[in-house]
This record gives structure tokens, C-alpha cells and sequence, in this order.
């Protein structure tokens, strides 16, 4: 082969790997080949042959695209297999890179932030003791900071799934034909000893969506506390977060520090404190996220006052698309605790049909209580 | 097997599949390379059609595996034929009346399943291997099935090393209800089927239903391509395209009508709530934007 050709496809490829896309060699050499089969004076061809090796993600196309556009864009006028002098990455068109951008950021903050330790002065008992009790709306930044640091020791255990996937077991409803087959041939084709299934149990997926509007600013960050310490204890948590659009913080909650990824969740967001669409933020979610992540026997949890700017009616329709899709819809609501409460709100009243448990969430005693919900439920 | 893209393209089309250079391109290297197809899309846009035409194409066996939550090594690979093993153990006992163990996990009590029928090694051509929905199965699948496409042989324990004398062309399909794992995708061929174009979906409307006229044809892809644009939970796909022209030949439609399209709603639209949204004011709107 060609090696100014040679050089260029090595070349480009290290390009899409700095731009974010993982690229292993033998994909590399895997194009190489492919370069060999096809027209490589036919641009379209060498596009869709890199494309379909290079890129495995629907999402990955447009970068991928530019990049490929910018690379080639001499091919077209001359030969392509002229050496391209200009081997510059087209770095504002990098994809964000949540974990680099939030060591750089941490790095950065590092110097005149440090961390305190809080965790002796929050651990006397009495103290932990009445906290229980009070309403998270009448706490004192100081009372918040010891909630924090008891949701983060909060441990979780939601109900988990009966699969269809079949384990050996020493008991069980099922046989195991094939290994009491095997220990039958021991006696003459005597199945004496039976071997049995049982089906394999796993954690159910869980789909956490936080109101972060302006009526819920109290509650917010709190929540994204209780978000960090459900996602740190489950391996399949998909996080959110709605006021007048949808943002997903997934990844910004997988960070180690929890300070720093309540941080870096809170800086993702663009709209907190605004105002209240959820009908409209349920159908984003509803048509881009839903099929993807409310998977197998998912819980979703929403936490929310129900106050709603927008189409009421809109809500319902999303809400029943919601419920139909998931195991179970749990809302709750911070203002339920009280005891005056009645769902007025008209969003509230409007989604509340389609709510499978309503529960408060407005003191410490309120998330323990949904702790043993969330294990008891089937 | 094919020399170029554009034969690929060329040869599909005569087998009524009407390809873009895209797929193409990826199915032919996908041939070339001896690499599994990847192919993400919506529903009802040609993935699994793809496989049987290919198998037409080369008059070869298509086998079909159609993955479900907990679907495991005894259905999708082998399994032991039980009764037949336990019958022949009595049998053997009650003849020579001794305690002998008899063989009975040779081949004669295997039963196979789609994927050691696909590399069987006593084929004499290579069959097309169509593993459907893989995003239905579960991860533990996935792994298992990351080793078989590697080098397309097996184990059995009781038996020994099974190897594909003639590799088989595997055709993968995924709804994208979860992603699969990078290290499977890496090792196939991408391609995401996107909607065709409007000229394409005409063209597959003309092949696949000659009985309707080319004014109806176009009349019904003008329409849907508009109802791709609007917000729906399930937007119709080709195969709603051309279950919707075959319904108005039925109905002997010579052009598409608001109350035609009412009563045929269901055939487009699969959820209450989508039907809700376009019946009345919104079939005008479409139809007033595609100057109907």
C-alpha cells in the first residue's frame, strides 16, 4: 500500500481517537483492509467503509462526519492519496469529556477549596436523632450539611428481579436434565441423584427523574445527594433532571467525590430554579430515553411537587406512556408529608392516576421509610 | 459473492431490495472481511428482510436465531435429547442385563440448535446466520456469543471441539432497546438503517406493491415521510409504508383521502395515543403540507 496513504489513514484515525471515539488497532488495520476491497477513488465508498468500521454508535455519525469531511476534503479536488500537510485535529468539535473536564475543573478548584471534614461533628446521636423528625424545607445550612453526610451513609436495596435466565442450584422448582442425565449414567441410567434450577435474580434497572424548578429549589440539591447514593450502591441507574428541559447527569453521578459530582451534575444543568414543564420534559424523555434505559422490570422514580406550567394534558399522556412501560412509577412529593396536604396542584392531581405508590419525601424519617419501600417492593 | 459495491447494490435490487450505497458498502465488506453485519435501526426498516434476501441470493440455508430474555446455550446452541438418553440407558441395562454405563452423549442424542446448525461442519456452502433482536437477550448471551463469532467453533464437553468447515455469514439486528456491548460491535460491521428517502421508499413501494398505481405510491410515501416529522412514540416504518399501500389496494383507492386515512389509521400508527394525535385536524394538516 501506498504509504503517504498509509500514513493519512493512521493519521485519521488517531484523529477520531483524540476526538473521543475509541478506536482500537485492528479496527485501524481492519480499514486498511477494507481499502484494498473497495474504489478508493469513490469518496463515498471510502466514507461509508470507514464509517461502518470505524463507528459503532448512532450517536458517534455527525462527529465522525466531520471529521471525515475535514480529512478528506483535499482528497476530492486531488488525488487522494496526496500527503495532507495539515494534521491538526479539529478540537472545537470535540465531544464533551465529562470526566476530563471535571479533573481539570477539580484541579482547579482544588487550590482554594478544600475539603472539610465534617463527619465527627455531624456523628452525635442527639443530634442525628432529631434531624430525623424535621421537615428538610426548616433546615439550617448546617442542619443540611449533616443531612447530607447521612444520605451519603444511607445503604440501598432495592427489590430485585427473578430472570429467565436458569443457574444450578441445590433446590429448586426445575430440574437440571443435564446434569442429573450425567450422574444417571453413574447408575445404569437411574436418575437417583437430581440436580435442579433456579432462576437467576438481578438488580432492577432504575430510572431516577428530580424536579430542580424554582419551587423545588430547596429540595434540589438534597436530592441529587439521595441520586449519588442510589447510583453509587446500583449498577444500572439512569439519573435526570427536569424544569423546563431535560438534562441527563448519569455520568456526572458516577464520580467518586460527592461533592464534586453533585458539582459537575448542578454545572450540567441550565435551567435550575426556572420554571416547571414535566409534561414536556416526560415526553423528551419519554421518546429519546425511555426504550433505551427503562429496560427489564425498571423502577422509576420521580421526584417532584407536581407544580406544572405547561399542558396538563400533555402530562397525563405521558405519564400513562411512562407507567405502562415501567414495573413500577414511584413519585415523591416533599409537601405530602404534611398533614394538611391534599394533591391540588393540578399537574399533581393530573399525574397522580398513573402513580403506582405516592410517597413524602421530606425528612430524613421519610427516605428511610422509602428505603424499605423500595426493598419490599415486588 | 459480490466484486464491487455497485454490484452489491445492483444485485440486491434484483432480489426487490433496494439498498443505499451505505448498506451496500457495509454488507459488501461485511461479505469481503468475513465479519458479522451490525445493523441498528428503527422497527420496520429492512433489517431482518436483508438476511432472507441474501439468502435467496446465494440459494443458501437461512437460519434464524430469535433472541428472548434468558435465552441460554440449550436453545440457542445444543441440548442433550433426555428421554431418548434415559431410554437407551434402561434399554441397554435390561438387554446385557449389566451395570455397564452406556454412551449415551454421543452425537446420536444431540439435538441441535440454530447456532450449531449453522456451523455444522458437514455443510457444503455457508449458510446466512440471522441472530434477531440481539438487544433482547441479556449480557450473559452477548459474551457467549462474542466467543462463537471469534472463530466460529465450539465445545462440548462430552463430544469435543465443533468447527464451521464453511463459515457462516452472520446478519445481526438490533432495536436498540439497550446498547450492546462495544467489544461485539467492534468485531462486526456497523451500519444504522435510517428511513429512506423519499425517492427510495418510492421505489420500494413500486417493487414490492406493483398493483398500486405510481400516483398512490407516491401519494402514501409523501404522506408518511411527513408523519416521520412529527413527535410520535412509534413513527411507521417501511414495513407500515407498505402494509398501508397494500391496505388501500385492498380498499380500491386510486388517492389517499382524510376519511381514507382515518379508517386505515391503525395500520400506520400502533399506539392510542399516536392514533389520537393524527385523526382529524392532524391528517388535514399533513395532507394540506404535501398539497394533498
Amino acid at each position: 500500500m501506498n504509504s503517504h496513504l498509509f500514513n493519512n489513514v493512521l493519521l485519521f484515525t488517531r484523529t477520531l481517537h483524540a476526538a473521543g471515539l475509541n478506536i482500537t488497532p485492528t479496527q485501524t488495520t481492519d480499514f486498511l483492509d477494507a481499502l484494498t476491497l473497495i474504489d478508493i477513488r469513490n469518496r463515498n465508498q471510502v466514507y461509508h467503509a470507514a464509517r461502518s468500521l470505524l463507528v459503532n454508535r448512532r450517536e458517534q455519525m455527525r462527529l465522525f462526519e466531520t471529521i471525515f469531511n475535514f480529512f478528506w476534503r483535499k482528497a476530492n479536488v486531488a488525488s487522494p492519496l496526496a500527503k495532507q500537510k495539515t494534521p491538526l485535529a479539529p478540537r472545537h468539535k470535540r465531544p464533551k469529556q465529562h470526566q476530563y473536564a471535571a479533573m481539570l475543573m477539580a484541579r482547579a478548584i482544588g487550590k482554594t477549596d478544600q475539603e472539610i471534614e465534617m463527619v465527627d461533628k455531624a456523628e452525635t446521636y442527639s443530634d442525628a436523632d432529631m434531624l430525623q423528625q424535621k421537615e428538610f424545607a426548616q433546615m439550617t445550612g448546617e442542619e443540611l450539611d449533616q443531612v447530607k453526610r447521612l444520605i451519603q451513609q444511607m445503604t440501598w436495596d432495592i427489590s430485585k428481579r427473578i430472570t429467565r435466565r436458569r443457574v444450578q442450584a441445590k433446590s429448586g422448582h426445575q430440574l437440571d436434565l443435564r446434569n442429573g442425565m450425567r450422574s444417571a449414567t453413574k447408575y445404569g441410567g437411574v436418575p437417583l441423584e437430581l440436580a435442579y434450577q433456579k432462576r437467576k435474580i438481578k438488580e432492577r434497572p432504575i430510572v431516577l427523574l428530580a424536579d430542580i424548578s424554582g419551587s423545588m429549589e430547596k429540595y434540589s440539591r438534597l436530592m441529587l445527594q439521595f441520586f449519588y447514593s442510589v447510583a453509587q450502591s446500583h449498577k444500572n441507574v439512569e439519573s435526570f433532571v427536569f424544569g423546563t428541559r431535560l438534562t441527563r447527569i448519569t455520568g456526572d453521578l458516577k464520580l467518586k467525590n460527592i461533592d464534586r459530582a453533585v458539582d459537575q451534575a448542578a454545572r450540567e444543568v441550565r435551567d435550575w430554579n426556572g420554571g416547571t414543564r414535566i409534561g414536556e420534559s416526560f415526553a423528551t424523555f419519554n421518546r429519546e430515553w425511555a426504550r433505551r434505559v427503562i429496560r427489564r422490570g425498571a423502577i422509576v422514580i420521580v421526584v417532584s411537587d407536581g407544580w406544572e406550567r405547561g399542558d396538563s394534558g400533555l402530562l397525563v399522556r405521558e405519564m400513562r406512556y411512562l407507567q405502562h412501560r415501567c414495573h413500577r412509577l414511584v413519585w415523591l412529593n416533599p409537601l405530602s408529608g404534611r398533614q394538611t396536604y391534599e394533591a391540588k396542584v393540578e399537574g399533581m392531581a393530573a399525574a397522580l392516576p398513573y402513580v403506582d405508590d405516592f410517597l413524602p419525601i421530606h425528612n430524613l424519617q421519610s427516605l428511610k421509610e422509602l428505603a424499605k419501600h423500595l426493598e419490599k417492593l415486588k | 459473492m459480490f466484486n464491487s459495491v455497485e454490484e452489491t447494490v445492483n444485485k440486491l435490487s434484483d432480489q426487490d431490495y433496494i439498498a443505499d450505497e451505505g448498506l451496500a458498502t457495509a454488507l459488501f465488506l461485511s461479505l469481503k472481511m468475513g465479519k458479522p453485519l451490525f445493523l441498528e435501526g428503527e422497527p420496520g426498516v429492512g433489517k431482518t428482510e436483508i438476511a432472507k434476501v441474501l439468502a435467496q441470493l446465494f440459494e443458501t440455508e437461512l437460519i434464524r436465531l430469535q433472541c428472548y430474555e434468558g435465552l441460554d446455550t440449550n436453545q440457542a446452541l445444543y441440548e442433550w435429547n433426555y428421554p431418548k438418553q434415559l431410554l437407551k440407558m434402561q434399554a441397554a441395562k435390561q438387554s446385557n442385563g449389566s451395570e455397564e454405563t452406556f454412551d449415551v452423549f454421543s452425537e446420536a442424542f444431540l439435538l441441535k440448535r440454530p447456532l450449531l446448525h449453522a456451523i455444522d461442519p458437514n455443510r457444503s456452502k455457508s449458510p446466512i446466520l440471522l441472530i434477531d433482536e440481539l438487544d433482547r437477550s441479556d449480557e450473559e448471551f452477548e459474551s457467549f456469543l462474542l466467543e462463537l463469532l471469534s472463530d466460529f467453533q465450539i465445545t462440548i464437553p462430552e463430544l469435543g471441539t465443533i468447527k464451521a468447515e464453511h463459515r457462516p455469514m452472520v446478519i445481526i439486528t438490533s432495536n436498540r432497546t439497550r446498547e450492546i456491548h462495544d467489544a461485539l460491535k467492534r468485531r462486526c460491521i456497523y451500519h444504522w438503517i435510517d428511513y429512506p428517502s423519499r425517492q427510495k421508499e418510492i421505489d420500494i413501494v413500486k417493487t414490492k406493491r406493483p398493483e398500486i398505481s405510481d400516483q398512490l405510491a407516491a401519494q402514501v410515501v409523501d404522506f408518511l415521510q411527513e408523519v416521520r416529522k412529527e413527535e410520535f412514540y412509534k413513527l411507521p416504518g417501511v414495513a407500515e409504508t407498505l402494509d398501508w399501500a397494500e391496505a388501500l389496494g385492498h380498499l380500491n383507492a386510486t388517492e389517499i383521502t382524510p376519511k381514507m386515512i382515518e379508517k386505515t389509521l391503525g395500520i400506520i400508527l400502533k399506539y392510542q395515543d399516536d392514533v389520537d394525535k393524527l385523526s382529524g385536524q392532524g391528517i388535514e394538516v399533513i395532507m394540506e403540507r404535501i398539497g394533498g
